[in-house]
C-alpha cells in the first residue's frame, strides 16, 4: 500500500516494520515526530521521552543488552550530548539492534549550530545510512537493524531537515514480530574496564575492514551510468538536487554512505570524465575520494555552508548564474513568541532591575529579539546556569546583577548539574526557572514535571521547588510572570540576597489552554492613550502602534501583562 | 507542476499542504512535499513548496520554477517572488498581518500589488478571512485558498472531497469542506 509520508513518519514506520521494541528520545527539531508517530500509531513499541539523549542511548544500550531492538533518536546536537555512551559502546557487544537516528539541521533553521554528524559516524567507527527520501528512510532503518545485528554494532541513520519533514510516497511493508527479550551476562564484552576496552578495540577495527567490504557490494550503494561526462557521488537530500539538474548526468548514490565503498568509488571515477561529490556542509565523502589520491570536484565550487538547493547544485556544475533578483526590502518577519507568552513578564522583569541575561535553549531565546532584548547568552541546553555563574565569580561579588534563565525541559535535560555546582561553589548569580510545564519550543512534550509519560501514564510530577532545595538551594521562591509589579519585587529582592537564589516562575504555556488568560481580546481605549509606547516595549505581537496610539489585534490572548503596564488605565477588558 | 503556499505560522498552511500532496498522491503523481515547520507556531513566516509530476526527485522548487503561488497573508507573497515563472498564477488573501517592525511603528506595510503584478498579471485576490468569517471559524483561510486553487488544477472535486473525508474527522472536517467549497465558488465568482 502506499502512503504519503514525512521522512521522520518513514522512520517510525521503518522502526515498527523492523520489530522494534523499544524507542527513547529527547525533543528536538528536525527529529521529534519520530517519536511522536511510534507513539501514537505503533502502541507495541514502548516509546519515551527522556530528560536527555545521554539518557536515551544509555536507555537504548541496556535494552539492545536484553536482546531487544532499539532505537533512540536525537537532534544533530542532541548526539553530543550522547557522544559520552557513543564512543564507547561501540567496543561493546551489541546484542539486540540498535539503531541511532540523527537528525541534522543544515541551514540551522532550529538550530544553535549546522554541525554534520557524519562525521560522528567515523568518530565512532560505525556505519552509517543516509536515506535521500522517504521511501528511503524507511528502509534504511530496517536495514540499519541488520547491519547492527550482522556485525554486532551500533549503526547510524542520518536524516536533515529536509528529509526528516518532507513529504514523499512510500510503498510500506509487512511488519516483522519482536524478538522476546532475555537476560544474559556477557561481562568480558560489557564491562568497559581498561583491560577489557584494549581488548575490544582492535575487534572494531576489524570489524570496520569487512563493513567496507560489504559496503563496496551494498545494494544502497548504486552506480547509475549515463552520460559519462560527468559523474556525481552523492548521497542524502543533496542526491535528489543534483538528479533534478543534471538528469542525465551518471551518478554513484551512496545509502551506506560510512564505511565508503572504495573499490565503487575507484570504478565510478574511471568511468568518467569529470568527477564530482555533492554534499551537504563538510567535505566528508570529498575528502575520502581525495585520500584515495582520486581527483575531483566539490567544495571548491560548492558551499560549506547552510543546505544546497538544485540552483546552487546546477550554478556550481555547470557554471550558471541566477538571474539577478529584485530586493524589495520588505519587513522580516522573525518567530517570536506568542501573546500572553508567561515568559514576556519574567525578562520584562529582569530587564527592568536591569540584569546581564544568559539564556538557554528554548521559547525564551526569542526573547532576544527588539523590543525585549533580555537574552544576552545562547550556547547550548544548561549552558546558561553555568554562564551566570562565570560570569559572576569572574568580576566577583557585587559588581554586576547576573541571572541566567532556564525553562523547565531543559533545566531537566543539562540544568541541575550546573545549579548544583552555583551551590556548591558558592555562587551569587539568579537563576530563574520559567516553569512552564512543557518542552514548548518542539510542540508541547511531556517531561518528569508533567505527570504524564509519552504514552499517555499518570507518573511521577517533580515539584520544582523541593528539586531545586534539594540541590542545595536555600533562597527560592515561585512567583506569577502575569503579575508583573510582583515579579519585578521578587526580582530586586533575589538579586539582594548574598548567596544563590532561585526563582521559579510558574506559569503554563498559553498554547496549553491556559487558565491564566481569558482568551478575550483586550481594548485600547484611544482618548485615554497617549501613545507613550510603554505596553509595546513588551514585544506582544497583539499590540501594534497605529496613528501615534497603542492598539490590539484580534491576536491578543487577554494575558493583562499590557494593562498592567499602562500609566493612563487605557487598556480595559477583562483579564 | 510545483506550487508554493506561503503565511505566517498558526494559519494552517501545513494542513492545507497535506491535503493536496494527498489529492495529488490519489490522481496518480509523484508527489513531494517540503516545509520547515520548527517554529511554525511562534508567528514567523512559513512556506509549503509542493510538487506533483510523473517522477519529482527535489523535494523545493528552484527558482522561476514555481507555477503557481497560493499566499494567506499579503507581504509574505512578495517574499517568494523569485520562484515564479513568468507566466504563473497568483492567488493572494487580501489579508495584512503587521510583522514587529511594522507593529512597532519603524516600517511601514507595503504595498505588494504592484510588485507582483511586475511579475505576472495572473493575480487573483480572495477576501479569505471575510469568507471564513462567515463560515464562523478564522482557522479555515487556508483551505478556502486551497478551494480557489483546486480550480487550476486536474483532480475532480470528488477526490478532493473524499481526503478531506479520510484526513479529518467531525465538526473540522465538515467546515472545511464548506470552506473548500465556499473557495471554489469565490473563484467562480
Amino acid at each position: 500500500m502506499k502512503k504519503i509520508l514525512s521522512g521522520n513518519e518513514a522512520i517510525a514506520r521503518g522502526a515498527m516494520e523492523a520489530g522494534v521494541h523499544i524507542a527513547t528520545a529527547y525533543p528536538g527539531t528536525p527529529s521529534t515526530e519520530i517519536l511522536e508517530t511510534i507513539a501514537k500509531k505503533f502502541p507495541r513499541i514502548h516509546a519515551e521521552w527522556t530528560p536527555n539523549e545521554k539518557v536515551a542511548l544509555e536507555v537504548a544500550a541496556g535494552a539492545s543488552y536484553a536482546g531487544a531492538r532499539v532505537i533512540a533518536v536525537m537532534k544533530h546536537v542532541g548526539v553530543n550530548v550522547a557522544a559520552d555512551p557513543l564512543l564507547t559502546l561501540p567496543y561493546t557487544y551489541i546484542r539486540g539492534g540498535l539503531v541511532l537516528v540523527s537528525a541534522d539541521d543544515p541551514e540551522l533553521f532550529s538550530s544553535q549550530n549546522e554541525q554534520d554528524n557524519r562525521n560522528y559516524a567515523r568518530f565512532a567507527k560505525i556505519p552509517m545510512l543516509e536515506p535521500s527520501s522517504s521511501q528511503e528512510a524507511k528502509d534504511f532503518t530496517i536495514e540499519a537493524f541488520e547491519i547492527s545485528e550482522e556485525f554486532g554494532t551500533p549503526v547510524m541513520v542520518r536524516t536533515t531537515t529536509r528529509i526528516s519533514h518532507s513529504l514523499c510516497i512510500v510503498e510500506v511493508g509487512d511488519i516483522k514480530d519482536q524478538a522476546t527479550p532475555t537476560l544474559e551476562k556477557h561481562s568480558a564484552q560489557w564491562v568497559m574496564l581498561p583491560a577489557i576496552a584494549r581488548v575490544r578495540h582492535p575487534i572494531i577495527e576489524e570489524r570496520m575492514q569487512r563493513l567496507k567490504v560489504f559496503s563496496n557490494t551494498h545494494k544502497y550503494n548504486v552506480m547509475e551510468m549515463n552520460n559519462t561526462s560527468i559523474g556525481i557521488i552523492s548521497s542524502g537530500v543533496a542526491y535528489q538536487y543534483a538528479k533534478e539538474v543534471l538528469p542525465d548526468a551518471s551518478f554513484l548514490k551512496l545509502g551506506l554512505s560510512y564505511p565508503l565503498p572504495d573499490k565503487m568509488i575507484r570504478e565510478f571515477a574511471s568511468k568518467v570524465d569529470e568527477l564530482w561529490v555533492v554534499e551537504e556542509l563538510d567535505p566528508f565523502i570529498e575528502q575520502e575520494v581525495k585520500a584515495l589520491g582520486i581527483t575531483c570536484h566539490g567544495k571548491d565550487h560548492l558551499p560549506m555552508c547552510g543546505e544546497l538547493t538544485p540552483d546552487i547544485v546546477r550554478n556550481a556544475i555547470l557554471n550558471t548564474k541566477d538571474e539577478e533578483s529584485v530586493q524589495y526590502n520588505l519587513p522580516a518577519r522573525p518567530p517570536n513568541m506568542c501573546p500572553g507568552c508567561p515568559h514576556r513578564g519574567i525578562l520584562w522583569a529582569l530587564k527592568r532591575n536591569k540584569c546581564f541575561i544568559a539564556g538557554d535553549i528554548g521559547c525564551y531565546t526569542l526573547g532576544f529579539l527588539p523590543p525585549l532584548e533580555a537574552i544576552d547568552t545562547c550556547l547550548c541546553m544548561g549552558a546558561g546556569i553555568n554562564h551566570a555563574h562565570g560570569i559572576s565569580k569572574a568580576l566577583g561579588p557585587g559588581k554586576a546583577k547576573i541571572a541566567a534563565v532556564i525553562g523547565d525541559s531543559t533545566f531537566f535535560h543539562s540544568g541541575l548539574t550546573g545549579l548544583l555546582n552555583l551551590a556548591y561553589n558558592n555562587g551569587t548569580a539568579l537563576v530563574v526557572i520559567l516553569d512552564n510545564r512543557t518542552t514548548a519550543m518542539t510542540g508541547a512534550q511531556d517531561h518528569p514535571g508533567t505527570g504524564i509519560t509519552l504514552e499517555g501514564d499518570h507518573t511521577i510530577d517533580i515539584d520544582m521547588e523541593t528539586l531545586v532545595r534539594s540541590l542545595g538551594i536555600e533562597w527560592v521562591e515561585t512567583i506569577d510572570p502575569y503579575d508583573l509589579k510582583d515579579a519585578r519585587k521578587m526580582v530586586k529582592k533575589a538579586l539582594e540576597h548574598k548567596g544563590p537564589a532561585v526563582i521559579i516562575s510558574s506559569a503554563p504555556c498559553v498554547l496549553l489552554k491556559s487558565r491564566k488568560v481569558s482568551g478575550i481580546p483586550l481594548k485600547i481605549d484611544i482618548d485615554k492613550c497617549n501613545g507613550c509606547k510603554v505596553c509595546l516595549g513588551l514585544g506582544c505581537p497583539a499590540i501594534e502602534f497605529r496613528d501615534g496610539k497603542a492598539f490590539i489585534t484580534e491576536v491578543c490572548s487577554g494575558c493583562g501583562m499590557c494593562k498592567d503596564l499602562c500609566a493612563f488605565d487605557a487598556i480595559g477588558g477583562t483579564v | 507542476m510545483n506550487i508554493l503556499m506561503a503565511g505566517v505560522g498558526g494559519q494552517g498552511i501545513i494542513l492545507a499542504s497535506d491535503i493536496l500532496a494527498q489529492v495529488m498522491l490519489i490522481y496518480g503523481y509523484d508527489v513531494k512535499k517540503s516545509e520547515i515547520h520548527g517554529m511554525a507556531q511562534r508567528g514567523g513566516s512559513v512556506m509549503s513548496h509542493i510538487r506533483f509530476s510523473d517522477k519529482v526527485f527535489s523535494p523545493i522548487i528552484s527558482k522561476a520554477q514555481c507555477d503557481i503561488l497560493v499566499s494567506s497573508e499579503e507581504v509574505e507573497t512578495a517574499r517568494y517572488l523569485d520562484f515564479l515563472k513568468p507566466d504563473a498564477r497568483v492567488i493572494v488573501n487580501r489579508y495584512r498581518l503587521s510583522p514587529p517592525s511594522v507593529a512597532l511603528g519603524v516600517d511601514e506595510y507595503p504595498d505588494i500589488s504592484d510588485l507582483i503584478l511586475e511579475k505576472t498579471s495572473h493575480v487573483c485576490f480572495i477576501d479569505g478571512n471575510d469568507i471564513a468569517r462567515s463560515l464562523s471559524n478564522q482557522r479555515v483561510v487556508n483551505t478556502i485558498l486551497l478551494g480557489v486553487l483546486s480550480t487550476l488544477l486536474e483532480p475532480d472535486e470528488s477526490i478532493w472531497e473524499e481526503c478531506f473525508q479520510t484526513m479529518l474527522k467531525g465538526r473540522i472536517r465538515d467546515v472545511n469542506i464548506r470552506a473548500f467549497k465556499a473557495g471554489r465558488a469565490a473563484k467562480a465568482n
